[in-house]
């Protein structure tokens, strides 16, 4: 709920940024979210080399506990990679994972919306059901179908690119084979992108429908402004806040999605990584006798902890900018 | 009420139908064929499995032929990999389970979310009502892999209440079926309450209050029956949630269901068992969506069907 201005003489009621920023909640969960960003980008370049590189101590405990080395703060994996680098590296991926994903959405959704929205009467009626129906059928099954499908084709693309790259421009060849290891990743985030864009689309159908009735938009298309030029200049700034909200609150369940397929085995793999599939090497290898217990705190805290963050964020934003929705 | 009931059923069956083709075409395009082995068999050996099961020629071709055995006779067709089962049979042995996990889960979110829901706008701004919030936007962020097996340490092993392995009995049946249901629940209980906080405040609530009922009685009998109504929508994607949510929870709590047997049949490219899946999956929450539908004209009297 907002606040409202409690004295009736204190002016004008606060705008949606003053509620966010009365929300204690939401403001440390911004906090949270930026510091996991920076932990994420700064970490790899603060890091020693040889703390980075595949060493050949596995399983080694935390540094504060018996058996643990100064070199790898929380210890390392089952293939002696340093978990604290690797987890910054599982935060690069699942997050951008998450903002990429939330603004392909983003885009599929939001023009979706507002064609509908605008269109109104059948087209909107029809689209629409589109949409319901979307909502109806299993997609995580069809999307795990999706990328194993498209993995293989998406590599041998690559692996084209690469071999005309040797003949034409060098530094073709090494950028396509950098991106080799992360194929899966691109394949990743766009289907869950075509995933998660029918909530987007609802919104803005349902801001759109409420936006083209006032004044403005009648005074635009009686100065002969074209459809289209209506959408982008007139009703796109007044959704800005509410795509805001929701894309926020879209990286979150993307970063869930995704650390699914992952755990499942269906999602990034090695050598890259990301919170799900560090939480799934964590898992294999714990056993009641001998519990290598940091793999899965550490990783698990980690993402419990964002998500949440970003989640309540959201919240906020949506407390802020959009009051009038309940869920 | 007839003539809708009919004509969601016939784009029911129609989207049932674009789902298979898509699936089996996506599944025909994946790199490597079902027949395809570290071994690599014989050539000749290879064109007659792919007679065999009828994946020979274009892919519209296979579809056609796979469409044909599917409508005409029932027929799931064989499965690739496992030599000489036939799909029905083996989603016949792992479906129960997974069914069961998930109904449970269903029925423990739906009800236990709404009762939650309820107790905490009944309590608005209290102390119960903001932890019990919190505690739900902390089970929606959390995903499941991580909160079974804190489960487990902690019901299963730490406490011993509850065993942690097995399937079939009801107390085996407890711990996974709530670790799958918790962010539903609290999900739903979230939808609740900010729902049913939302009509409290029209006017026919002040109504309502004003006549003297307690506030307990007015949400129970006036402002329950509109709010309902959002929880009611989110109930079928939430059984599609819900059936692909127990591939993780049978992974954690090892439980053989159809996850493992999906997963496998997309690394095996077993075709036929992949499709199979789908069309199981797909037509119980497709179905699952018609009946939410047409309960929903029920409950809301203010859906005309004739507009």
């Amino acid at each position: 709920m907002p606040e409202v201005a409690t004295n009736r003489w204190s002016g004008s009621p606060p705008n949606g940024w003053q509620v966010l920023r009365r929300n204690c909640v939401a403001m440390i969960a911004l906090v949270f979210v930026f510091a996991v960003a920076v932990f994420a980008i700064a970490t790899p370049f603060c890091l020693s080399d040889a703390t980075k590189k595949v060493g050949t101590e596995t399983f080694l405990p935390p540094t504060w506990c018996k058996g643990g080395v100064s070199a790898h703060l929380l210890g390392t994996d089952a293939n002696g990679r340093d978990l604290f680098y690797q987890l910054a590296i599982g935060a690069q991926v699942s997050l951008g994972v998450g903002l990429v994903g939330a603004l392909v959405s983003l885009v599929i959704g939001g023009v979706y919306g507002m064609i509908s929205g605008y269109a109104g009467g059948r087209v909107d009626g029809a689209m629409m059901r589109l949409v319901d129906i979307l909502n109806s059928i299993p997609s995580l099954l069809l999307v795990m179908i999706f990328i194993a499908a498209f993995d293989d084709y998406f590599k041998d693309t690559l692996h084209d690119v690469q071999l005309w790259g040797q003949k034409h421009w060098l530094w073709l060849d090494k950028t396509a084979g950098g991106l080799m290891p992360y194929s899966r990743i691109f394949i990743l985030v766009l289907s869950l992108g075509l995933m998660q864009w029918l909530t987007m689309a609802r919104i803005v159908r349902g801001q759109v429908l409420v936006l083209r009735e006032l004044a403005f938009v009648t005074a635009a298309r009686s100065m002969g402004q074209r459809g289209w030029a209506i959408l982008w200049k007139h009703l796109w700034p007044n959704l800005s806040t509410v795509v805001l909200t929701y894309l926020t609150l879209t990286i979150p369940s993307v970063i869930l999605n995704e650390s699914f397929l992952s755990f499942l085995g269906l999602g990034i793999a090695d050598p890259a990584a990301s919170w799900g599939s560090l939480l799934k090497d964590g898992a294999q290898v714990i056993n009641p006798l001998d519990s290598k217990w940091w793999l899965l705190v550490f990783p698990a805290t980690l993402m419990s902890a964002s998500l949440l963050a970003l989640n309540f964020l959201g919240d906020g934003l949506r407390d802020a900018f959009d009051p009038r929705s309940s869920d | 009420m007839l003539t809708f009931i009919l004509r969601r059923l016939l784009s029911s069956i129609l989207v049932l139908f674009i789902v298979v083709c898509v699936t089996f075409l996506l599944a025909r395009k994946m790199k490597g064929g079902p027949f395809d082995r570290e071994k690599e068999p014989p050539p000749h050996v290879k064109v007659m499995l792919e007679k065999k099961y009828h994946l020979s020629g274009s892919v519209w071709a296979q579809l056609v032929a796979y469409l044909d055995q599917l409508v005409l006779e029932g027929n799931l067709g064989l499965s690739t990999k496992n030599k000489d089962r036939t799909v029905a049979e083996i989603l016949g042995q792992k479906l129960p389970n997974s069914m069961q996990l998930g109904a449970v889960a269903f029925l423990i979110a739906s009800l236990g979310g709404v009762a939650a829901g309820f107790v905490a706008a009944m309590k608005k701004d209290s102390a119960l009502d903001v932890s019990s919030m919190f505690v739900a936007l902390a089970a929606i962020s959390i995903p499941t892999f991580i909160t079974g097996p804190l489960c487990i340490a902690v019901f299963g092993l730490w406490l011993g209440w509850l065993p942690i392995g097995g399937f079939g009995s009801f107390d085996q049946i407890i711990l996974p079926s709530i670790c799958l249901a918790l962010p539903f629940l609290a999900y739903v209980a979230r939808l609740t309450r900010n729902s049913l906080l939302d009509v409290l405040s029209q006017n026919f609530m002040r109504t309502a209050k004003a006549k003297g009922l307690s506030q307990a009685g007015a949400l129970s009998h006036h402002a329950l029956k509109v709010a309902i109504l959002p929880v009611v929508t989110y109930l079928g994607p939430m059984a599609a949630y819900v059936l692909t949510g127990s591939f993780v929870i049978e992974n954690v709590f090892n439980i053989s269901g159809v996850g493992g047997v999906f997963v496998n049949a997309i690394q095996n490219r077993d075709v036929f068992l992949l499709t199979g899946a789908v069309i199981i999956y797909s037509a119980l929450i497709v179905f699952f969506n018609l009946i939410v539908d047409v309960l929903y004209t029920f409950l809301d009297k203010r859906i005309n069907l004739h507009a």
